[in-house]
């Protein structure tokens, strides 16, 4: 009999075995959601949240990706004030409001966008990221705020300007607003191209919508974590338009880099090195 | 005017309409005579109008923007403008008949034109993809952007689309990079420009040809993020609650006029602008003079610094630590 059976009735009856952690939960043992593998939480977490077995990346909360592209304790974050509003009075089941209380309380965030000042291999980079576990990363006016202020802050320091995106695109509990974030980081965005430092673009999983088709598809470098979707519209969206499955790998970085929409498809454990890489060539 | 389709709220004004319209038959007979009757029910029926037309719900606004007799781009191209040259390369892969443009003459100057066209009936709206453009679209844009600043010619764009088009092929050519570099481009423009909503502005796929010095919307027309349905489909996974979303997501003129984000509200004829097309267009007309002639007093420096700081402002959130 195997240690780690699939039998539950088993690992459920006997104290000494280990417990199992289902898929994507975390114990002292951790099972990849790709190829089921049982690794050590210790392992995978070192291993920045991809899987030593199969590279399979899973999704890696903004604080620690910070840390893992920063020269050591390097990263100071900016903005830290700004803070989301209601402007819709909007509601579904749940009010935005109460929602964005909630999601505070859960995360620790207030908004799906870090953003401030760190080191990459000794250069000043203007850093933002996506916090995908705030609302999906959606970009509501807090998000296209900092987004802008990355840009404004890279302008005026003249340094290099790089942001991390994971995110379902613009945030629709704001409306117009959101969709308007679009028009202004991309204009803040080309006041930056003046000062002629790299702007970096790092598209993680997912990067759809609207954040898709604004800056983060603006990059001077395109950089794509393996087997991201990445896309303007949602699969699901797509599906219903032309009512057909999907082929598999289907707005995967593999198939964008096939068809010359992005630049470089990046494993986790090299992108500090390629990022450094490239500052130091445009930098 | 088509009465082949008829809106829910549209009906009662409608019927009394044919009534006069019966009435007035039956007086051209000079028989009887109805000229009483007729002022009196044509009285009625301006009242009639008046009350429906005052209290509209957001979702009733939805559905007159996509009223299928509404005037499409083609038709204020072809009210507004002279000497229309078409431009229909994309320079890359096919021409996108979702998105016409080229150069003509608006009060005798020359002008970039461009808008979202929409078909009439199945065959035209399979030419038109329905008013959804897919990247050619966007990057024929592209290219007419770059002639305007070339030529210093001002810039009108006209926005009318259920959105950019979500289909396979438009995402292996970059449907999102293809607005990504439009909102860029458009931000970067030193000549007027003006853009002018005139039914649906769903999301990227509207705001790809809208990042302009002043932004106009019909009175009926909406703008927003995303559609009520698609908004509906992912909150509820029921796109029926369409109705519902239509009114949190507040996407109406009015909404954005209050918000800020639109420069005017251009009104439509009584009923909405497929009851009178032309004294619609008359209105975008005196709406565009105006704004284009108060944007060429401005300097190339000028147009930039006050379109950065119009969008710079665009957002609510609040500093607190």
């Amino acid at each position: 009999m195997a240690w780690f059976s699939k039998n539950k009735k088993l690992t459920a009856a006997s104290d000494k075995v280990p417990q199992l952690p289902a898929k994507g939960e975390v114990g002292l043992w951790k099972k990849c959601d790709a190829c089921d593998e049982v690794a050590y939480t210790q392992d995978f977490e070192r291993n920045w949240n991809v899987c030593p077995s199969c590279g399979a990346h899973e999704a890696l909360p903004v604080r620690r990706r910070l840390e893992m592209i920063c020269d050591r304790g390097s990263f100071e974050e900016l903005d830290t004030d700004l803070t989301p509003q209601d402007p819709l009075g909007f509601a579904d089941q749940k009010r935005y409001r109460d929602r964005l209380k909630s999601t505070h309380k859960n995360t620790g965030l207030k908004d799906a966008f870090l953003s401030g000042v760190g080191l990459v291999g000794d250069v000043p980079v203007s850093i933002g990221c996506f916090a995908f576990e705030f609302m999906g990363g959606s970009m509501g006016s807090v998000v296209g705020e900092k987004v802008t202020r990355v840009f404004d802050r890279a302008y005026e320091r003249r340094i290099p300007a790089m942001v991390f995106s994971s995110t379902g695109g613009a945030r629709m509990q704001e409306g117009i607003f959101s969709l308007m974030q679009m028009a202004k980081t991309s204009a803040a965005l080309h006041r930056f191209r003046s000062v002629r430092k790299p702007y970096v673009s790092v598209m993680l999983h997912p990067t759809t919508g609207g954040v898709a088709a604004s800056f983060a598809w603006l990059g001077d470098v395109v950089i794509a974590e393996p087997k991201a979707l990445i896309g303007f519209a949602g699969p699901r969206v797509i599906e219903q338009t032309i009512r057909e499955k999907l082929p598999p790998g289907f707005q995967r970085s593999e198939f964008l880099l096939e068809h010359g929409m992005v630049d470089a498809i990046v494993p986790r454990g090299e992108l500090r090195a390629k990022l450094s890489q490239i500052f130091s060539l445009l930098g | 005017m088509s009465r082949t389709y008829t809106l829910e709220f549209e009906r009662p004004l409608l019927a009394l309409e044919s009534k006069i319209d019966e009435l007035k038959q039956l007086s051209g007979g000079a028989a009887v005579d109805f000229t009483d009757e007729i002022i009196k029910l044509e009285r009625k029926a301006k009242k009639l109008q008046a009350e429906i037309f005052s209290d509209l719900s957001r979702w009733q606004i939805v559905q007159l923007a996509r009223h299928p007799s509404r005037p499409y781009f083609l038709d204020y191209l072809g009210q507004l403008f002279t000497d229309f040259f078409e431009i229909e390369g994309d320079r890359r892969f096919a021409a996108d008949r979702a998105i016409v443009s080229g150069f003509a003459k608006f009060d005798g100057q020359p002008v970039v034109v461009m808008g979202h066209q929409k078909g009439r009936g199945t065959k035209d709206n399979m030419l038109r993809n329905f008013g959804m453009a897919r990247p050619e679209g966007y990057r024929k844009a592209r290219r007419l952007f770059d002639l305007a600043e070339r030529f210093r010619l001002p810039l009108v764009t006209f926005i009318d689309t259920p959105g950019a088009y979500p289909g396979i092929g438009a995402e292996e050519r970059g449907q999102a990079e293809a607005i990504a570099t439009n909102l860029e481009v458009m931000s970067s423009l030193s000549v007027p420009s003006v853009s002018v909503v005139i039914g649906e502005g769903a999301s990227g796929g509207a705001i790809g040809i809208g990042v302009t010095s002043r932004i106009l919307m019909l009175e009926y027309a909406w703008y927003n993020v995303i559609s009520p349905e698609s908004c509906s489909s992912i909150l509820y996974r029921d796109a029926s609650k369409a109705q519902k979303s239509a009114e949190a997501l507040k996407l109406t003129a009015r909404d954005l006029m209050g918000f800020g984000i639109i420069d005017e509200i251009v009104k439509e004829a009584p009923g909405g602008a497929h009851r009178d097309p032309q004294f619609t267009a008359e209105n975008v007309r005196t709406a565009l003079r105006r704004h284009l002639a108060e944007l060429s007093q401005l300097s190339p420096e000028q147009l930039v610094r006050d379109r950065y700081r119009k969008f710079r402002a665009m957002g609510v959130f609040t500093s607190e630590e």
